[in-house]
C-alpha cells in the first residue's frame, strides 16, 4: 500500500478529524464495541417482530381453519366435526352420518383449502407485482391478468367449449390471463422494460379485454349472465376436490419461488441501475417475475374467479406492520392472503340468508379496513 | 490496483443520436477522478460505461484489461460499485436494510455480523448512525445522499463511481465527503470516479480531472493544476472566471501542496452555448 502516494498519511488536504475517521473507518471497530453491539441488538429485536408478525398469523390461520370447518347453514355440533373428520381418515362413519360427512368432506374442506391457498397466492403474486413494478397500484388488475382470464371465462360460458375432464371455464380463463402478461413482455421487448411502460401496457390490455367482456355480455342470454357475474366476483362456491390439486400445487410452486426471490427483488427495488451494478440483470429478472407471477395470480383465477382485492392490500397491510423488506414481506404476505382469503369467505356465509361471494365480502370489509389503516398511519411506508 | 481503459467508445441511443463521440481514457492510477462538464453533455453517460448498465454502439471499455463485452454484471459488480444520483424508493426499508443491500454481493449464510459490523462502521464515518432505523423515503434528499453514498462503501470494491454525491449535501459536508473520498483513494489504492459540478472543490481535491465539452468529447484530462485554467474553463462552461492561486500546508510535517480557487465571473450567454 502507498507506492502511489508517497503522503498517505499527511495528505495537507485531508483534515486530522477526517483522518482518524477514514482509518476507523478502514481498520474497522471491534465485535465488542458497545454502540454496535446495541446496534446488533436493536437490529435482531426487530427481526424477531417480524417473525412474531408471521407466526402470528400462522396461529391465527390454524384456528381459523380450525373454526371454518365447524361453521355452515348445515348445522353440525363443533366436536362432531373432529369426530366426523377422524371418522372419515379411519374410514368408520356411521350411516347416519353420511349427509354431515359430505358436507365437511365435500364441501367445506375444499372450500377452505382452496381460501388458504388461493390468498397466499394471490396476495404474493400482488406483493412481487408491486415490488418489481414499484408500483403501489400493480397487482392482477393492473396488470391485465384478471381481464384476461375474464374474458377468457365468459367466452368459455358463452359457446360452451368442453375439453376433456377439467372444465372449459377454467382453461379458457387460464389461457387468456396469460395474454395480457405476454402483451407487456413483448411490448418491453420491443420499446424498454421500465416499470411504467409495463404497467401502462398491462392497463391498456386491462380496457380491451373489459370491452370485448362486456360486449359479450350484452348478448348473453340471463341465465348465462347471471353465472358471469358470479364467476366475475369470485366465488369459493365452486370449489371441490377436482380443483384442489392444481390450487394447491400452482399456488405452492409460485409462493415458494417468489419467496426465495426475495433478496433478489430488494436489489431491484433500488432502482435498475444500482440493480445491475450490484450484477443483477434487471430486465430479465422483471420479465421473469412478471411471467411467474402472472401465471400463479392466472392459475388461482382461473378457478375461483376475479377475486382481485387479496393481491392489493394483503401486501400493503403486511407493509404496515413489518416494512418492505421482501424477504419477510413475501412470506408474511402469503399467510396474511390466507387468512384475509378464508375470513372473507366464511364471513360470506354467516353474514346473510344467502351467501355472498368473497369477492364482495373481501371488498365490503377489506376496503374500509384499507382506508383506515392508511389514515392511521402517521409515517410514509411507502 | 484495478485499472479502466476506454478505447474508441461512442455511446447513443440510436445511430442519429450519438452522445459519446470516440472516448479515449486511461485510468490506470488510484485516486480521486471528477468528472466536470455541463449538463447533458454526457458525464453520468460515460460512467455508466464502465458497468456495463450503458453498452457502447461501438468502442471497448476494458476494466483490468479484461474487455467488459467479455464479463457478466456478476463479475464486473465484484469490482466495481455505482452510487446513482439522487432517487427515491417505491416502497422503502429502513436505512439499515437499506444499506444493507450493498452487501448482497458479499453476504452468506451466517455472515450477518460481519454485513452489520460494516454497515455500522459506514454509517459512522457518514454521521447517520442517528438514521438507523428511519425509513429511507423520510428523510432528506441530503440524508438520502449519504444512505446511498453509505451503500455504496459497503460493497468494499477497488472502483467506486458516484453521480453527483454532493448534489444536495450542505457546504460542510460537500467538502467532507469530497476530502473523505480523496482520503479513500489514497489509503485503499482506489479509483474513484465522481460527478461535479463544484469547480472549486473539484480542483482542491481531485487527484486527476476529466473535462467533457459538447457535443460529448473529452476536452482535456490531467491534474487539476494543468487543465484547470480561465482557458479551459471558458470554453467547455462558456463563463468567464479568475484563478487564484494558494497554498495548503499540512499541520504536522509543514508539506504544502498548491491548489487553486476558481472565481466565476460571468457567463457567457450565446446561442451556440446552450
Amino acid at each position: 500500500m502507498g507506492q502511489y502516494f508517497d503522503n498517505v498519511n499527511d495528505d495537507p488536504l485531508v483534515s486530522n478529524d477526517v483522518n482518524t475517521s477514514i482509518v476507523a473507518w478502514d481498520q474497522g471497530i471491534s465485535d465488542e464495541d458497545e454502540m454496535f453491539t446495541q446496534t446488533v441488538h436493536e437490529y435482531s429485536r426487530l427481526r424477531k417482530m417480524k417473525y412474531v408478525f408471521v407466526a402470528a398469523c400462522l396461529i391465527f390461520i390454524i384456528a381459523a381453519i380450525s373454526v371454518s370447518v365447524t361453521i355452515g347453514s348445515y348445522d353440525i355440533g363443533f366436536l362432531k366435526v373432529y369426530e366426523l373428520i377422524w371418522a372419515h381418515i379411519t374410514d368408520t362413519v356411521a350411516e347416519e352420518d353420511a349427509t354431515a360427512d359430505y358436507v365437511v368432506w365435500q364441501l367445506r374442506l375444499p372450500r377452505i383449502i382452496t381460501a388458504i391457498f388461493g390468498g397466499a397466492a394471490l396476495a404474493v403474486a400482488g406483493a412481487v407485482m408491486q415490488s418489481a413494478l414499484k408500483n403501489p397500484l400493480a397487482d392482477s388488475y393492473t396488470t391485465g391478468v384478471a381481464s384476461g382470464a375474464g374474458f377468457g371465462a365468459v367466452v368459455a360460458m358463452t359457446f360452451g367449449i368442453v375439453f376433456g375432464s377439467m372444465s372449459s371455464v377454467v382453461i379458457f380463463a387460464f389461457l387468456f390471463a396469460l395474454i395480457p402478461i405476454g402483451i407487456i413482455i413483448a411490448i418491453s421487448r420491443f420499446t424498454n422494460s421500465s416499470p411504467t411502460t409495463m404497467i401502462m401496457a398491462g392497463m391498456g390490455t386491462m380496457y380491451i379485454f373489459n370491452a370485448m367482456t362486456t360486449v359479450i355480455m350484452l348478448y348473453a342470454d340471463p341465465q348465462a349472465l347471471k353465472t358471469m357475474y358470479a364467476w366475475q366476483v369470485g366465488s369459493l362456491g365452486l370449489s371441490d376436490w377436482s380443483y384442489v390439486p392444481m390450487i394447491v400445487l400452482v399456488s405452492t410452486v409460485g409462493v415458494v419461488i417468489s419467496c426465495l426471490m426475495g433478496g433478489k427483488l430488494n436489489v431491484l427495488a433500488t432502482g435498475d441501475e444500482s440493480a445491475k451494478a450490484l450484477g443483477i440483470n434487471a430486465d430479465r429478472l422483471r420479465v421473469f417475475l412478471l411471467l411467474l407471477t402472472g401465471i400463479l395470480a392466472a392459475g388461482i383465477v382461473s378457478f375461483i374467479g376475479l377475486v382481485g382485492f387479496v393481491g392489493l392490500v394483503a401486501p400493503h397491510i403486511c407493509r404496515m406492520f413489518i416494512g418492505a423488506d421482501n424477504k419477510f414481506l413475501l412470506p408474511a404476505s402469503a399467510i396474511f392472503g390466507s387468512v384475509l382469503m378464508l375470513l372473507a369467505d366464511q364471513i360470506g356465509m354467516v353474514l346473510l340468508a344467502t351467501p355472498l361471494p368473497v369477492g364482495v365480502v373481501m371488498a365490503f370489509f377489506g376496503g374500509p379496513l384499507f382506508i383506515w389503516l392508511i389514515l392511521r398511519r402517521s409515517s410514509k411506508a411507502w | 490496483m484495478t485499472t479502466i481503459e476506454f478505447k474508441n467508445v461512442n455511446f447513443g441511443y440510436s445511430e442519429d443520436h450519438i452522445v459519446l463521440h470516440d472516448v479515449n481514457l486511461v485510468m490506470d492510477k488510484p485516486g480521486l477522478y471528477c468528472i466536470l462538464g455541463p449538463n447533458g453533455v454526457g458525464k453520468s453517460t460515460i460512467v455508466k460505461c464502465i458497468n456495463k448498465i450503458n453498452e457502447p454502439l461501438s468502442g471497448d471499455v476494458f476494466l483490468d484489461g479484461v474487455n467488459l463485452k467479455d464479463m457478466e454484471l456478476k463479475d464486473i459488480s465484484k469490482k466495481v460499485t455505482f452510487v446513482p444520483a439522487h432517487q427515491t424508493d417505491a416502497f422503502s426499508m429502513s436505512v439499515i436494510d437499506t444499506i444493507l443491500i450493498g452487501r448482497y454481493n458479499k453476504s452468506k449464510w451466517g455472515s450477518q455480523k460481519q454485513d452489520l459490523k460494516r454497515v455500522y462502521e459506514t454509517m459512522k464515518l457518514l454521521h447517520i448512525e442517528d438514521l438507523t432505523y428511519r425509513k429511507y423515503n423520510e428523510l432528506s434528499a441530503g440524508q438520502h445522499q449519504k444512505v446511498t453514498i453509505a451503500r455504496g462503501l459497503v460493497q468494499d470494491t477497488p472502483v467506486l463511481i458516484l453521480d453527483e454525491p454532493t448534489a444536495n449535501l450542505d457546504v460542510q459536508y460537500q467538502v467532507y465527503i469530497t476530502e473523505m473520498l480523496r482520503a479513500i483513494a489514497e489509503k485503499r489504492n482506489m479509483i474513484i470516479l465522481m460527478i461535479s459540478h463544484d469547480l472549486n472543490i473539484t480542483s482542491k481535491y481531485a487527484h486527476y480531472v476529466i473535462m467533457l465539452a459538447r457535443p460529448g468529447v473529452i476536452f482535456a484530462t490531467g491534474k487539476p493544476e494543468e487543465i484547470m485554467n480561465t482557458d479551459n474553463i471558458e470554453k467547455v462552461y462558456s463563463i468567464k472566471s479568475r484563478i487564484i492561486p494558494d497554498q495548503v500546508c499540512s499541520e504536522k510535517t509543514g508539506t504544502c501542496l498548491e491548489v487553486a480557487h476558481v472565481i466565476l465571473d460571468e457567463a457567457i450567454m450565446n446561442k451556440d452555448t446552450y
